[in-house]
């Protein structure tokens, strides 16, 4: 293959990569947060405690993330049908995605709030505030730093799951690595695709330690020197794909 | 109502000698008890604890940690449900908001922003701005943008920091987090200030500044302060009263005065050791308490003279205890105590209070 063959292969595939995923990010951040939330007040001696509730919820969260994501999608293919009207394509990819990407950012959002410190909580107590409150001005806020690494995570592992997403016909870089690269031997499209996957991965890792570091520094406080996990990162994340 | 609108010079301003101390209980509470189980263990943190703090006066509650200093004050503002008792607070009885389930309702919420406290560990918000965080209790209280930035500024110059509104918690001192800690329990307003070790955390000049702060804030503002504390220092520098906390229960409370006209009390031996041993068998020690007029008289030049007797001073101190004079001498007279009698009893005429060391062990040696 040709450069000019494979160039507008891998910019389709950029493209697919970047629709599934944003979109899918964005409502994995949207229905995991509140879960994630949820999973601490109603936890013991959480502020709206709850076991059953909470045992329920956690018990979702569990099966949902130990599912593998090519059964998930498989076994999601009724419900994304009534979403989107079909089971092959980009938009059919995002909801399986997004359902598989929920719960695990979810607990992720679960152990950053959990890292909230307790006084914090009672000084607005003491304030007369709710529990809403809390969540709006304590919680989400003093936790934002571990959120935005969390939603990095997320993001990271929802590029590898949406290799898989290639199999109902979505595209994106990691449906051309496997089918030009592996299935038809183009041994030098796949390795560009695995190059482009790594920059990519890595462009994301340091946007979103850098965001969280600048709000955590907000206010002085010196943490360690910001970590320059190029290549170390993008080797280890790129193995899902 | 305004004293607020006129900024306060928080150092080096003498505060002025009235008391703001009045009759009137502005916390109350009755048969507080509070027992905290976890697997089948129960742990009584308060066993039938009544406390009336007076209007307008501060009041240190004192104990070694674990004597439920901690779960007391969290019951004031219902932070804790106690388990039995109530808790009244400006005539509201703040058990009977409580209702029933962890959850506060709206009334309880009401209450408790018109009670203010601060902590130990400051609890500002990291994420905040000095004075977003004072603005915090306004947006909970649902002021305006303009209302909540005047009124945080104000707070922040009364507690000296009016400079710094823009900077973030983490840029501050410990001494100047508290501050902000203070200015932000003022938001609401609050007639009630609780107070829970909040100079705990910083070091012993810091520290006298804070006491100062809330000195002169109970003073201008009329706040009643409640606060727990684990040093006798606090106590003993702006403390209109004081309670001692021992196992769950107060075992001693009072005013500082009527607590030092207490023989044997465990507090006031603790606000003022004297130390000295007898030199010998057949001598007697006795500790003089003064207080406010009698600590000016010649009281031991007196004895000496009318007696004829030597008088050796083993040791002594003098201090002022929320703004009264008072001092404690441990004095050694020749002979036994039988021999003393009337030494012993010419003292306790000059209005000063007499403890006679050894004799049914009055005063507890090392009590801190």
């Amino acid at each position: 293959m040709t450069w000019s063959e494979m160039q507008p292969l891998l910019e389709q595939a950029c493209w697919d990569t970047l629709y599934m995923v944003g979109w899918s990010t964005l409502i994995a951040v949207v229905g995991g947060l509140p879960l994630g939330v949820l999973l601490v007040l109603t936890d013991r001696g959480g502020l709206l405690q709850n076991v059953v509730a909470n045992k329920v919820i956690g018990q979702v969260v569990n099966v949902a993330r130990s599912m593998p994501f090519i059964i998930l999608m498989v076994a999601l293919m009724g419900f994304t049908r009534s979403i989107t009207g079909t089971t092959i394509g980009r938009e059919a990819a995002i909801v399986p995605l997004a359902i598989g990407a929920i719960p695990f950012f979810a607990r992720l959002v679960e152990t950053a709030v959990r890292e909230v410190d307790g006084g914090l909580v009672e000084a607005v107590q003491s304030m007369g505030g709710n529990t809403w409150t809390i969540v709006r001005k304590v919680l989400v806020p003093e936790s934002l730093p571990s959120l935005i690494a969390s939603t990095t995570t997320t993001i990271v592992a929802l590029i590898g799951y949406s290799a898989m997403a290639g199999t109902v016909g979505a595209g994106g870089l990691g449906d051309i690595a496997i089918r030009y690269g592996y299935q038809r031997f183009e041994t030098q499209l796949m390795w560009i695709t695995v190059a482009i996957l790594a920059v990519v991965i890595s462009l994301i890792q340091f946007a979103g330690d850098y965001a969280a570091r600048s709000l955590h520094s907000r206010g002085g406080q010196s943490g360690p020197a910001p970590k320059l996990r190029l290549l170390k990162a993008s080797t280890a994340d790129t193995k899902t794909v | 109502m305004c004293p607020r609108t006129t900024s306060l010079p928080y150092q080096g301003t003498p505060t002025p000698a009235y008391s703001t101390v009045t009759e009137t209980p502005v916390i109350t509470t009755s048969g507080l008890t509070k027992v905290y189980r976890s697997r089948g263990r129960e742990v009584t943190a308060l066993d039938g604890v009544d406390l009336h703090v007076r209007e307008g006066e501060v009041y240190g509650v004192i104990g070694q940690s674990g004597a439920g200093k901690s779960s007391l004050i969290r019951c004031v503002n219902l932070l804790e449900r106690p388990t039995a008792g109530t808790v009244t607070v400006a005539g509201q009885d703040l058990t009977a908001l409580a209702g029933r389930g962890p959850r506060a309702g709206k009334e309880l919420r009401q209450a408790r922003s018109r009670i203010g406290m601060v902590f130990q560990h400051f609890n500002l918000l990291s994420t905040r701005t000095v004075q977003d965080n004072v603005e915090l209790p306004l947006e909970i209280l649902g002021k305006n943008g303009r209302e909540r930035s005047r009124k945080a500024l104000e707070l922040l110059d009364l507690v000296g920091l009016a400079d710094q509104a823009k900077a973030y918690p983490a840029q501050l001192s410990g001494g100047q987090k508290q501050r902000v800690g203070i200015a932000r329990a003022l938001a609401g307003d609050p007639k009630v200030l609780l107070s829970d070790e909040a100079t705990s955390a910083l070091d012993p000049e810091t520290t006298r500044s804070i006491l100062q702060l809330l000195r002169d804030l109970n003073r201008q503002l009329d706040l009643t302060v409640l606060l727990i504390t684990h040093e006798m220092d606090v106590v003993k520098s702006i403390c209109d009263s004081a309670a001692l906390m021992e196992n769950g229960r107060i075992v001693e409370s009072g005013t500082v005065s009527e607590l030092l006209a207490t023989p044997g009390s465990e507090l006031a031996a603790a606000l003022f050791p004297v130390g000295g041993e007898a030199t010998g068998e057949d001598r007697t020690v006795v500790d003089v308490t003064f207080q406010g007029e009698a600590a000016t008289q010649p009281v031991v030049s007196q004895l000496s003279r009318t007696y004829n007797i030597d008088i050796s001073i083993l040791g002594a101190a003098i201090d002022t205890v929320g703004g009264l004079q008072v001092g404690r001498m441990r004095i050694e007279l020749p002979g036994r105590y039988e021999d003393n009698v009337v030494p012993i009893g010419f003292l306790r005429e000059q209005g000063l209070q007499i403890d006679v060391v050894g004799e049914s062990q009055l005063v507890k040696e090392g009590a801190k």
